[in-house]
């Protein structure tokens, strides 16, 4: 399954997108504001959605009525191109208590997202094509919204042995990562980088020297100066992404930069940019909404890694999302069971959910502040797939539906109705944000919908 | 005040009010008959997750002498060991009712985490390389009773800046009384940022001579082994405090326990300058003082359970 018909995965083999089957939907979202920034649509039409395609934009109140069709009144709401996340962490297979395919879609099209992207780093790792296989089959009977499954890059994550890429490639893999360790040999990272030449699919980088984070829990300034914690320096992302920027460029190589986190990484990739190299790049909602200084509190959900640095690394962060330099949006939706966070803050887990929250904490300190324009947001929200050969949804006649509908006024305190991931270390819970995913349509099915949204049926 | 987590947490008013009234339990301690019945009936829990000979001494010693019940739980040998969670021993000994937990872990926030998970009031006594707040007010209690008032007084705080709770509450605490501070050591071992805290940096002992006091850190052996320093020569050779250095009008504090001949030579650890022994004493008056401020506060919610009132305090009135 794909986004759009011309939004090829590129795979030689399986297409790189699963979720199960689903009835697709036919209805009508009357006088909603849509947004589509790609296509400069900014306006209140009636959007007609019929048998999972979008039928036609009629003007406010304009488009007939369809037998069975479900009627949205959404006046005041917003409805924009569903979002891709690049990078999810669904626990299967392994850890299924954290979350699953189910609960973890669930999540995604509770955030508005109509496609995610899931990392290898699961227990076994995805490194083999059976291992590929199972967890395909599985999102083909529990997935609500289209996943993508990356693989390995090294046998067991060890970082020493190429897995068998073009295998897994025809298989079905989406592209490759090792994401929750840094490929830490050179060497073997240009190996794989001249199989691409082979193999085909973007390699994802999780950027880290492990000697320079070593113990490390938090950004090393002057919160973990006063904490007294270990600490990651900036640089530990910086020298690696630098390094491989390198390579990819002498390998003539595409690779995705994961997770940015500090200013001296957003200049790296603005320089590797310059110099021709095929790179791209993501920043996460918690790396641009907060700042070390919330590890005052020691609470452990706003663990991750890379950790939350400081202010000035998400001033880049944030110029860097607003000229291009960084690509997209990715939440590194990370579940971890609450007996992983409910520990002193270095003993915790790394990691935190964002799936349900990314628009709404971007919508809550970027846009409604003035910081970031509410069409750059959408878009870099949306275009999460390209690294992967995932073309972004549009709203134009024609397309498969991918939308989100959107309270862009509706302010609700995070984590209040629980949520959908199973697990719950969400590092907004308890603020109080604005702007609600009210519905999503996923790849023509209605994969979501606020239980307090009601909605009329025409007879 | 229920809880001592941290000296951040602590205003020179409240601080104030505990070493005043560790001067009448230092009075007290001077009698015969060293134990008063302040806390009778009440339940003490020291729960340790890192070895300790002074702190859970003086704190066991301190409840003692105000008359309460005390159970102390070390690492070794419990339940911790046996891969229990910090927040499940924590409901087990909750269960006794205590009326203070004192703990010591070795990880940062387990003090804040305990007293989100108990009724009983929370004293860290060391939490990672975090704080360790009741050291500080107890080198607070030694300076003002050798020195009066702190204020206008330049305190440099020598060695291991890094990895030490201990350097981090004094900094703190010795500010919060009016002290400027210097924080000093190989560059290695001070970590990038301090300066926030309110500190001056050096990295020689040049400009030593200007302290009317030096808190020495106690240097870990092992810091070789991740390149902090090369050698312990070459740490001593930089950065011990010795007679050459220290000057007859500069007072030799140390948390303890000292490695002789590291960060001090043998004669200034005897030396009448060094405050070394004196900080132990305050170690048993100043906690006795802070269990009686949070045991026995003003702010204190009324007992639970048809439990006896608190005895009226007879005695540890500040003057």
């Amino acid at each position: 399954m794909n986004l759009s018909e011309n939004g090829s995965g590129g795979g030689a083999g399986a297409p790189t997108l699963v979720s199960r089957p689903a009835r697709p939907a036919t209805l009508i979202l009357r006088s909603a504001r849509l947004l589509d920034p790609r296509k400069g649509l900014d306006a209140s039409r009636d959007l007609v959605i019929r048998e999972g395609s979008i039928a036609e934009l009629s003007e406010p109140g304009g488009a007939p009525e369809i037998q069975g069709a479900e009627v949205v009144d959404a006046e005041g709401l917003l409805a924009v191109p569903a979002f891709v996340d690049p990078h999810v962490h669904f626990r299967v297979p392994g850890q299924e208590h954290k979350e699953d395919l189910e609960t973890g879609t669930r999540s995604a099209a509770a955030g508005g997202y109509c496609a995610v992207i899931a990392m290898a780093n699961t227990s076994p790792p995805i490194d083999s094509a059976a291992v590929l296989g199972s967890v395909r089959d599985r999102a083909e009977r529990e997935a609500s919204v289209p996943v993508g499954f990356i693989a390995t890059v090294t046998r067991e994550m060890a970082g020493e042995e190429l897995t068998e890429m073009a295998e897994l490639r025809d298989a079905g893999a989406i592209g490759f990562s090792d994401d929750g360790l840094p490929i830490a040999n050179a060497r073997v990272l240009r190996r794989a980088l001249q199989y691409q030449r082979l193999a085909g699919g973007v390699i994802a980088l999780h950027e880290e020297d492990p000697d320079l984070s070593g113990e490390g829990v938090m950004h090393e300034g002057e919160v973990s100066a006063a904490l007294g914690m270990a600490a990651i320096p900036s640089v530990s992302e910086s020298t690696m992404i630098a390094r491989d920027c390198s390579l990819a460029l002498y390998e003539e190589a595409r690779i995705h930069i994961q997770h940015l986190s500090a200013r001296a990484s957003v200049e790296e990739i603005a320089r590797a940019k310059a110099a021709g190299v095929q790179v791209t790049c993501e920043a996460a909602p918690h790396h641009l909404a907060l700042t070390d200084e919330a590890i005052r509190s020691l609470d452990a959900r706003f663990k991750m890694n890379p950790p939350l640095r400081s202010e000035d690394d998400r001033r880049a962060l944030i110029d860097g999302l607003r000229d291009g330099t960084i690509d997209c949006v990715a939440t590194d939706h990370a579940p971890h069971a609450s007996e992983d966070k409910e520990v002193p803050f270095e003993e915790a887990a790394m990691g935190v959910t964002g799936l349900e929250t990314a628009f709404a904490a971007l919508h809550t300190d970027l846009v409604l502040p003035g910081v970031l324009p509410l069409e750059l947001v959408v878009e870099r929200m949306t275009c999460g797939g390209e690294p992967f050969g995932i073309a972004a949804p549009r709203i134009e006649p024609g397309a498969i539906a991918n939308v989100a509908l959107i309270d862009p006024e509706l302010t609700w305190r995070v984590g209040e109705q629980g949520y959908e991931s199973r697990s719950h270390n969400n590092c907004f819970g308890g603020r109080e944000l604005t702007g609600r995913v009210l519905m999503t349509v996923a790849a023509g099915r209605v994969a979501f919908r606020q239980r307090s949204f009601a909605m009329g049926v025409a007879s | 005040m229920k809880h001592l987590l941290a000296v951040e947490d602590l205003s020179r008013e409240e601080m104030e009010r505990i070493l005043d009234r560790a001067e009448s339990f230092a009075e007290v301690g001077r009698r015969d008959i060293k134990k008063v019945p302040t806390l009778r009936g009440r339940t003490i829990v020291n729960l340790f997750y890192e070895a300790s000979t002074r702190t859970l001494s003086s704190f066991e010693l301190a409840a003692k002498r105000l008359s309460a019940d005390v159970v102390s739980v070390k690492s070794a040998g419990s339940s911790v060991d046996k891969g229990e969670s910090l927040k499940d021993t924590v409901a087990t000994l909750s269960a006794y009712d205590p009326a203070a937990i004192v703990i010591r872990s070795p990880h940062a926030g387990a003090a804040g985490l305990v007293a989100h998970w108990t009724d009983a009031s929370v004293i860290n006594a060391g939490d990672g390389k975090h704080e360790h707040p009741t050291q500080a007010l107890l080198d607070v209690f030694t300076l003002r009773q050798r020195i009066g008032s702190l204020d206008g007084t330049n305190i440099w705080i020598v060695g291991d800046v890094m990895h030490s709770r201990v350097a981090r509450s004094c900094l703190l605490a010795f500010r919060r009384m009016g002290a400027t501070v210097t924080v000093c050591g190989p560059p290695t071992l001070i970590p990038r940022g301090v300066e926030a805290l309110g500190a001056e940096v050096s990295y020689d002992l040049n400009g030593l001579t200007e302290a009317d006091v030096v808190y020495a850190l106690r240097m870990q052996r092992e810091r070789m082994k991740e390149s902090f320093v090369p050698s312990l020569r070459e740490y001593a050779s930089r950065y011990q405090i010795d007679s050459r250095r220290l000057g007859p009008r500069q007072l030799l504090m140390h948390p303890g326990p000292v490695n002789r001949g590291v960060e001090l030579s043998p004669e200034v650890i005897d030396s009448p300058r060094s405050l070394i022994t004196a900080q132990v004493e305050s170690g048993l008056v100043v906690r006795m003082a802070i269990l009686y401020e949070l045991l026995t506060g003003t702010d204190r919610v009324e007992p639970k359970r048809g439990q006896a009132p608190a005895d009226t305090p007879t005695v540890g009135q500040p003057a």
